[in-house]
């Protein structure tokens, strides 16, 4: 099992938290994984972008030139990687910044309003947390109780009612996918 | 050992470099290692005797390092490339003077300015001294978080054992990545072998000098056979190599740095084809495993040297088979990072076109 995934968006919106919550928990399942942010001469309002391996094997490169799954938080991201993926991976679209419908027709593709549930759920921020449970619900090797671990350790927080917003972030984003998006 | 963490490479070295006892850290800041010097100006603060100092050019830091080091104190630098030809002077300046140091190469694609991106094209210059003279530095190659922590370790300790600058040779993908590390338990620092030569104050005994100047010839030449038999030593010593799947192999991929990690996913997409293929990864670089390669050499018929770079390491597989073997080479310099499936691509296209198992 080797799964390669790119999460793209602006700077900002918690892009890179979410592939490191997303590597440590499944670090701490016992899974190897490699996270390697872009680094260096990017664009101001382009693209901040991560890539997750994930693998019960030893990961030979870190570097997803075709991707299983992109997590694409905005319009530049669909552009950048949509073309990229794996046929038959999957690409999960943040539908309420992307007006762009994405091409491919040999890819899975699930479009979710995130700012629009996460403005429902009264923090816009947690849009992150949506994309990031409706990615959890497809790959289905992490469960919500283990990427709240992660996401515990990572931000070391101790303020129990923003926690709660993100554990209910992570499962209206897994929730949507379930149910068929 | 502690615990699973989750860190960039260049905090993994920077972290492991605090554990072995590293109280003094100067660096110039340039991507892609920044990270590195960012991580000791917090730990070193955090720690009692800590000194971090931003210096004002990488050659500030190198100096700054060489005073450190006269004192007898585990002490560390840090840069990419281009600073890292900026420091060459003292670097050869540490080697004449038999000056334990640390310096981490994290590279990136040159000549000149470059780009940030992950290169191996510094090999020359890390196994062949780097700066004027007639010495060498022992030359890391770590591939892993895991290897970034263990090797930074050994670096400190084998500067101390050796009285010589030890490089720390990573790129641009080994300092960004984050992979899993345990780090080991940080050392005593009373712990450590006391130094008999170093700069403290002379007060109640004779006085002490260390310099590179040499004047007399008989004495410079003496010096430079001195340099020399200790170099016999360190290869006879800490020579290291890792290999994979090599034992039944007519084929080796010779790797290290991110190309060895690279490599290996190659040859396991190979073997899965029946190609009987291998991997050998120098984990020093200098000194070069050499008498490992002509036993290599007994079974395995082609080496295919990978490096991001034209082809560097590759002259020293040649050398260590002496011409008894095939040696051929696939490289993509510039911060070029390739697949595994484009390396398996060559290993397949040379592994087929040369016959290579239905020779005897």
């Amino acid at each position: 099992m080797l799964i390669k995934t790119i999460f793209s968006g602006f700077g900002g919106q918690g892009v890179l938290m979410i592939g490191y919550v997303m590597a440590v928990s499944a670090m701490r399942e016992g899974m190897n994984v490699t996270y390697l942010p872009a680094y260096g001469a990017e664009v101001r309002g382009g693209t901040a972008n991560c890539t997750v391996s994930i693998s019960d094997e030893e990961i030979a490169s870190p570097v997803a030139s075709s991707p299983d799954y992109v997590v694409a938080f905005n319009k530049p991201s669909l552009v950048k990687y949509e073309g990229h993926i794996k046929p038959g991976g999957t690409l999960l679209v943040n539908s309420d910044l992307v007006d762009l419908e994405p091409v491919r027709d040999d890819i899975e593709i699930f479009r979710i309003p995130a700012i629009t549930m996460a403005k429902e759920l009264g923090n816009e921020k947690s849009m992150n947390m949506i994309m990031l449970g409706a990615y959890s619900a497809k790959i289905k090797i992490i469960s919500i109780d283990s990427l709240m671990n992660g996401l515990v350790e990572v931000v070391k927080a101790k303020n129990a009612s923003r926690m709660e917003i993100n554990r209910k972030g992570l499962e209206i984003g897994e929730q949507y996918v379930l149910k068929g998006a | 050992m502690g615990e699973k963490k989750l860190l960039r490479g260049s905090h993994i070295i920077a972290e492991a470099a605090v554990r072995a006892g590293c109280r003094f850290y100067f660096g110039y800041p340039i991507t892609p290692q920044n990270e590195l010097t960012e991580y000791m100006s917090g730990a070193l603060a955090s720690v009692p005797g800590g000194v971090f100092i931003q210096s004002e050019s990488e050659l500030a830091a190198i100096n700054m390092v060489i005073g450190v080091s006269m004192t007898g104190k585990r002490v560390m630098t840090s840069s990419s490339s281009p600073g890292i030809s900026l420091k060459q002077e003292g670097i050869s300046y540490l080697a004449g003077q038999e000056l334990p140091a640390v310096i981490v190469n994290t590279m990136r694609g040159g000549p000149g300015l470059g780009n940030i991106a992950p290169s191996q094209g510094d090999y020359f210059q890390a196994t062949r001294g780097g700066g004027h003279g007639d010495y060498r530095t022992i030359v890391l190659a770590p591939g892993s978080g895991q290897e970034l922590a263990d090797f930074t370790r050994l670096a400190f300790d084998y500067a101390d054992k050796y009285r010589i600058p030890v490089m720390i040779l990573g790129d641009g993908m080994m300092g960004q990545m984050m992979e899993p590390v345990e780090f080991p338990d940080p050392i005593d620092l009373d712990s450590l072998p006391h130094k008999s030569w170093v700069l403290d104050g002379a007060k109640g005994r004779e006085s002490r000098i260390i310099k590179s100047l040499i004047l007399d010839t008989a004495a410079m030449e003496e010096h430079n056979w001195k340099l020399y038999r200790k170099h016999e030593i360190i290869e006879r010593e800490i020579t290291h190599v890792e290999t994979f799947m090599i034992e039944d192999a007519y084929m080796a991929i010779v790797a290290y740095g991110t190309a060895s990690r690279i490599a290996k996913g190659a040859v396991k997409k190979v073997r899965e084809m029946g190609l009987k293929v291998g991997l050998i990864m120098p984990k020093t670089l200098w000194p070069f495993p050499k008498k490992f390669f002509l036993e290599a050499g007994s079974f395995i018929t082609d080496f295919l040297v990978f490096e991001m770079s034209t082809g560097q390491m590759v002259e020293d597989v040649e050398l260590a088979l002496r011409g008894r073997r095939r040696v051929h080479f696939y490289g993509r310099p510039g911060g070029v990072v390739p697949t595994p499936e484009e390396i398996a691509k060559a290993v397949t296209t040379i592994y087929y076109r040369e016959q290579i198992d239905r020779r005897d």
